[in-house]
């Protein structure tokens, strides 16, 4: 639904909606484990537009850190991380979703880096400039990203 | 913890220098006659962190390596002739050369950036090579103060560096500096900026790991200057720091700031027992 306002009713109704209906990033709800177990957006995550994610070096730029069989086009995969072959069988949406959001309720001291987190950071910049930047932060990625991570992570079955 | 990702760069090694020829076989070996030190028990000050301390050259692809194994191929030596050439040149109001108060740098230097950064009595501050070139410079010699980073200031560095190349980095962490090592090991192991990271994170906890292509070393200082192929460019450690911190999404420091000296000072003395290698080239 929401993604389909951009196109029919313009950018600035878009980003209004889409604050008002997302889950923002510091009323995301973690459970003792560090999962989250509602949605953050509501709309059913795609999982093609969540490689996309991934693979991009602004967003989700996992594969700098992770290696993944079934995107074997991808050229250099890191090895920070775990391979995530079987991460869908390994764990479930709401783990997952946890994961790529705060991974550090998940795995506590974990250099996995916070793709849904605005603010609390040391030195924070402005992206890549290196100059200062002002907090809350823009999210690495949009609740719908996440989502679309979360997707895509669940068909690696083994 | 520690094991783990040891092996795991141990691992790495072995398969760089498989694929790196003869290579690994004899080391870092220049100009078919000087032997360097490339891995080396880690100083006390590591212990619980680093059993072992390996040179950037170790993680390099061997194309890489073979440059920095003849200086006809280490575009880096053209750095060191101009910084010879400053070396020698008259410069600002005294119109004096370094050359007319330090006479033949292959003696006065000798050793010199092997104990670097390094406590200056007069001044009460640590100094970088960076720092005292430049107060030489508008203390002695009158001349304008160079920008860090890049350019004139790294051939010099260069340069006074070829002097110790060889020896082992012996930097002093206690007395006087002991507060600013201290300083510099906290920003170590701090992690900045939008991806929490530290340089610990990258350099202590996953060195041997490749970072999409790159393969992370331990990042290391006792290679600077570094001709870096990619840039086609000589940098020094401050020039570095700028790249690694700005790339963990945060404001980074100035570079000539007294945050990078401390900084320089901590991530120099985890390098001791390294050689210095002159002039060396990555990737
Ligand atoms: C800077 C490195 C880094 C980046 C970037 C990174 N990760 Fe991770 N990730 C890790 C590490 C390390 C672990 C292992 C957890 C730990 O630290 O104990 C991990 C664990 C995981 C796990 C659980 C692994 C398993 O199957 O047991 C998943 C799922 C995951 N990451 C997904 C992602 C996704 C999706 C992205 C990008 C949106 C991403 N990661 C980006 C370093 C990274
Ligand atoms: C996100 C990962 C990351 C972080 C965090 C990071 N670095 Fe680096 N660093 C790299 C990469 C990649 C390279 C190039 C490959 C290599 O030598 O590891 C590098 C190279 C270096 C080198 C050059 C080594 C050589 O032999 O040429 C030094 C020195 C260095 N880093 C120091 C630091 C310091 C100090 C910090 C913290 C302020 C830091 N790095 C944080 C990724 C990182």
């Amino acid at each position: 639904m929401k993604r389909i306002i951009p196109i029919t009713a313009g950018v600035a109704l878009a980003a209004t909606i889409a604050v008002a209906a997302d889950i923002t990033p510091e009323n995301v709800a973690f459970d003792e484990y560090g999962a989250v177990a509602e949605s953050l957006t509501g709309v059913a995550g795609d999982p093609a537009a969540g490689l996309v994610a991934m693979e991009t070096k602004s967003q989700g730029n996992c594969f700098a850190c992770h290696q993944i069989s079934a995107a074997a086009e991808i050229p250099f995969h890191g090895s920070i991380g775990p391979s995530l072959d079987g991460a869908g069988s390994r764990w479930d949406a709401a783990q997952l979703r946890g994961i790529v959001a705060t991974a550090k309720n998940t795995f506590p001291d974990t250099v996995m880096p916070s793709f849904y987190k605005a603010s609390g950071f040391i030195r924070p910049g402005d992206g890549f400039t290196g100059k200062a930047g002002t907090e809350p932060l823009p999210t690495l990625m949009t609740a719908q990203q996440v989502e679309d991570v979360v997707a895509y992570l669940l068909t690696l079955t083994e | 913890m520690t094991k783990t990702v040891l092996k795991g760069a141990i691992t790495s090694i072995a398969i760089l220098a498989g694929a790196g020829m003869a290579l690994a076989e004899g080391g870092l070996v220049i100009n078919g006659d000087l032997e360097l030190t490339t891995e080396a028990p880690a100083a006390d000050h590591l212990a619980g962190h680093l059993t072992t301390v390996y040179s950037g050259w170790v993680f390099r692809d061997s194309f890489t390596q073979a440059m920095e194994m003849d200086d006809f191929d280490n575009p880096g030596m053209l750095f060191v002739d101009a910084g010879e050439a400053m070396w020698n040149e008259p410069a600002g109001t005294s119109g004096k050369a370094c050359a007319d108060c330090h006479a033949d740098a292959s003696e006065s230097m000798a050793g010199v950036r092997a104990v670097y950064p390094k406590w200056n009595e007069a001044a009460g501050e640590v100094r970088t090579l960076e720092m005292q070139i430049n107060a030489c410079r508008t203390e002695n010699q009158g001349a304008e103060a160079l920008k860090y980073g890049k350019g004139d200031i790294v051939s010099l560095e260069a340069y006074i560096s070829m002097q110790s190349r060889g020896l082992p980095m012996n930097v002093a962490i206690d007395g006087p500096v002991a507060d600013v090592w201290a300083q510099g090991k906290e920003m170590y192991y701090t992690r900045t900026g939008q991806l929490e990271l530290s340089c610990a994170s990258c350099h202590e906890e996953n060195y041997g790991n490749l970072i999409r292509a790159e393969t992370l070393s331990q990042g290391q200082t006792n290679g600077f200057p570094v001709y870096r192929i990619k840039d086609s460019v000589l940098t020094s450690a401050s020039g570095r720091f700028v790249g690694c911190v700005r790339d963990t999404k945060a404001e980074t420091y100035k570079i000539d700031s007294s945050e990078f000296v401390a900084l320089e000072l901590y991530v120099a003395s985890r390098g001791n027992g390294l050689s210095v290698e002159g002039v060396s080239v990555r990737n």
